[in-house]
């Protein structure tokens, strides 16, 4: 299943509430404002690089960018593009969106 | 002299992220026309508030308005009391660096101090 997260770590907890859910193999594509769960140096940083022992995590390029962080984020996540977005709701046979 | 010239200190409260919703921008609009007014005004960055002064900001593939250099014309407008919790960006793994503009950096407890000598709150 492929999980989406458009939410800030730090103000919702719907990527928590992903992490600890989400089933091993599955992937987690944060988008919008989820896209700040992907900083380095964060207070989470610990928790996404324990998820990713059991998941794959992507983030969406043009997010990273427009906020600034596409040069902080944490090795291992995988940046997509629009393109990629759409690859992986193709890949995976459901979206689950952690609004 | 009229009572309409008095003179209030107004903190702006940023607690949003930019782009996600449309506090940022609405909040930065409502200080620059309201600098028109000469009051005393200070802006505060909060929680997820930080990210507005991400420096590096560039939103072309995302096909929006990159708002952030706004942040640098506010001394322009005699907008200087700009502050940023210490906290809030401990947690998001920041430093006044990673920021568009110079800032001074407050603690929780002096942002409280701040706030109770306030004559009015605005919340974004």
């Amino acid at each position: 299943m492929l999980h989406t997260v458009n939410k800030s770590p730090f103000d919702r907890n719907s990527l928590e509430r992903c992490m600890r859910t989400c089933d091993k193999g599955s992937a987690i594509l944060l988008i919008e404002d989820g896209v700040y769960g992907g900083i380095k140096g964060s207070v989470i940083e610990d928790k996404v690089k324990g998820a990713m022992k059991d998941v794959k995590i992507y983030a969406l390029e043009a997010d990273l960018d427009s906020r600034g962080i596409k040069g902080r984020v944490i090795d291992g996540i995988q940046l997509v593009d629009y393109n990629g977005f759409v690859d992986l709701t193709v890949e995976y046979d459901k979206v689950q969106s952690w609004l | 002299m009229e009572e309409a010239g008095e003179t209030k200190k107004i903190m702006y409260v940023n607690r949003k992220a930019p782009y996600g919703t449309i506090y940022a921008l609405e909040a930065l609009e409502v200080v620059l026309i309201g600098a028109a007014f000469e009051q005393d005004v200070y802006m505060m960055f909060l929680d997820d508030g930080v990210f507005q002064l991400k420096k590096e900001q560039d939103t072309k593939a995302l096909g929006v308005k990159n708002f952030s250099p706004t942040y640098r014309a506010l001394e322009m407008y005699d907008v200087e009391k700009i502050y940023v919790e210490k906290e809030s960006m401990e947690v998001r793994g920041l430093t006044a660096d990673d920021l568009i503009i110079p800032v001074e950096v407050k603690s929780n407890e002096e942002v409280t101090k701040m706030m109770t000598e306030m004559d009015v709150l605005l919340n974004f």
